[in-house]
């Protein structure tokens, strides 16, 4: 079952309006995305592992996320050293590590980190609906806001379809092997989704139509406000402010 | 029932007929009366157009023959179903389909608040509703995650705060367990609306309804005799002399 482990708890973070969270993550991930100074960059790492820390999340859950993102990350440490060009760090063998490519990959894996770690402690430690209540009062367009809740809403339903078509593939002596057969089972498989799935949309709609709608969503939710959102939001600036002045200093 | 009151006609169906594209018509030349303060059942087997006579009743399908009108009016455009459809709440079959809202307070709001409603007449109607329905701790709940029978009351709720005048209750016991199907037959006993229930279960059907018409061949048919006859039953504690209703 897909889950949102992280929604559940009580920290400052947690109690902080969700649209600030989310305006500090958006601003915060911008400018670490832009910083090139490894200096600047260690101490976005920092700063990140500090909200995750305030956010009191386990530890290993949150190490489980970031070991899938380096799994990308690893990648590039793969390509990157041995194809860029420039000053030679040094030679092994046939393998001649570039100093502009080693750095371009750290470079990455401590913006991809500390962006990763910034939206776990802030963004993921809300609910996906409160998420998207936010999205819509930060007047992002209905339409992106609606479809972001749908899928979510859904892609439950849509798990457990797959899951009942799964149990029945299954008990009628089903295994995966490398047949036609097998390719064969898997192709009608997605392809029943896809036909339950759109479906569903329309029975769905037709549902939201008996109910009066017309295109226009309304929402129930608000948010209160308090002094520690504006204290949450300074702070934030005050960071992304440190590390601009840090990548200027170390630029220079 | 008062006899002396002249019938007042919620839903009048008149020779309607309607086909999926390409195939054989489903419903061929149906005609068919609700009077307010009627509560009617249909029974049918699989694929007798049961589901799509309640989808063309509120206009989710063009009719290609024959005449609807709800509450008097005459429904010749998408702008009269519109309005029908506030009438005549249809509660779906599966409750996966009317559930769409993350919380259950956001879903039994959703109707009245595409009525016009203001905030607070939404959230006032839905509380009443749900606190009717014995549901008031549900409001913050995640839709998803509720069980089956907890979905279909839900999902009822949402029907019951726009206030219809009729309702159109497609296989409601689908799924439920004997505890959630008691409760709902109380509501419905409770309730102060026309209604008309599509299901399978002759038993539900004769505590809830006081007609039951079937469909065959695209008609409905009535079939108001009782008749009496003996079945071979079984349940817990049967050994205890007991009677039934």
């Amino acid at each position: 079952m897909l889950s949102e482990p992280f929604s559940i708890g009580n920290s400052v973070i947690h109690r902080i309006d969700p649209r600030h969270r989310i305006l500090a993550a958006f601003l915060y991930s911008v400018v670490v995305a832009v910083l090139y100074q490894l200096q600047a960059l260690a101490l976005a790492t920092a700063f990140s592992g500090l909200l995750v820390k305030t956010a009191g999340l386990d530890g290993k859950a949150v190490f489980r996320r970031l070991a899938l993102v380096n799994g990308f990350v690893a990648l590039f440490w793969l390509i990157l050293p041995f194809t860029a060009k420039g000053d030679i760090l040094f030679e092994a063998g046939p393998l001649t590590v570039y100093e502009a490519g080693v750095l371009m990959a750290l470079q990455i894996t401590l913006k991809s980190n500390a962006i990763i770690m910034a939206f776990i402690s802030l963004v993921s430690t809300m609910s996906f609906s409160t998420l998207g209540y936010a999205l819509r009062s930060l007047k992002l367009p209905h339409k992106l806001v609606f479809l972001f809740i749908l899928t979510y809403r859904y892609i439950f339903v849509i798990e457990q379809e797959y899951r009942k078509i799964w149990r029945s593939v299954k008990v009628r002596g089903f295994s995966p092997a490398t047949s036609i057969h097998c390719y064969k089972t898997y192709a009608y498989m997605i392809g029943m989704i896809f036909v339950r799935a759109a479906a569903r949309a329309d029975r769905v709609y037709r549902a939201m139509l008996c109910r009066g709608f017309n295109g226009r969503f309304h929402s129930l939710s608000d948010f209160p406000a308090s002094g520690k959102n504006g204290l949450f939001l300074f702070i934030a600036i005050v960071c992304t402010v440190l590390l601009v002045s840090t990548e200027w200093y170390f630029h220079g | 029932m008062d006899n002396t009151t002249p019938p007042d006609p919620v839903i009048e169906l008149d020779h309607i007929r309607y086909a999926y594209p390409g195939e054989d018509p489903v419903l061929r030349d149906l005609s068919f009366t609700l009077n307010r303060g009627e509560r009617t059942g249909l029974l049918a087997p699989n694929g007798s157009g049961k589901t799509t006579l309640f989808h063309v009743i509120v206009g989710l399908l063009p009719i290609s023959g024959g005449t609807i009108r709800i509450l008097g009016r005459n429904m010749e455009s998408e702008k009269d179903f519109v309005w029908a459809r506030k009438k005549a709440g249809l509660l779906f079959q599966d409750a996966d389909d009317q559930l769409f809202s993350p919380t259950v307070i956001d879903d039994v709001a959703f109707g009245p608040l595409n009525m016009g409603k203001t905030r607070e007449e939404a959230l006032s109607v839905s509380r009443r509703v749900l606190s009717f329905l014995g549901l008031s701790e549900f409001e913050n709940r995640i839709t998803f995650k509720l069980s089956g029978g907890e979905k279909k009351l839900v999902s009822l709720a949402t029907i019951l705060s726009m206030e219809p005048e009729v309702l159109l209750l497609d296989e409601p016991l689908n799924g439920l367990d004997q505890a959630t199907r008691t409760r709902l037959t109380g509501v419905l006993e409770s309730i102060d609306a026309s209604y008309i229930i599509i299901s399978h279960d002759i038993d539900f059907l004769l505590d809830c309804t006081d007609t039951i018409y079937c469909l065959r061949d695209g008609k409905t048919e009535k079939d108001t005799t009782v008749h009496v006859h003996s079945h071979d039953h079984a349940h817990m504690m049967g050994h205890i002399p007991h009677q039934h209703k």
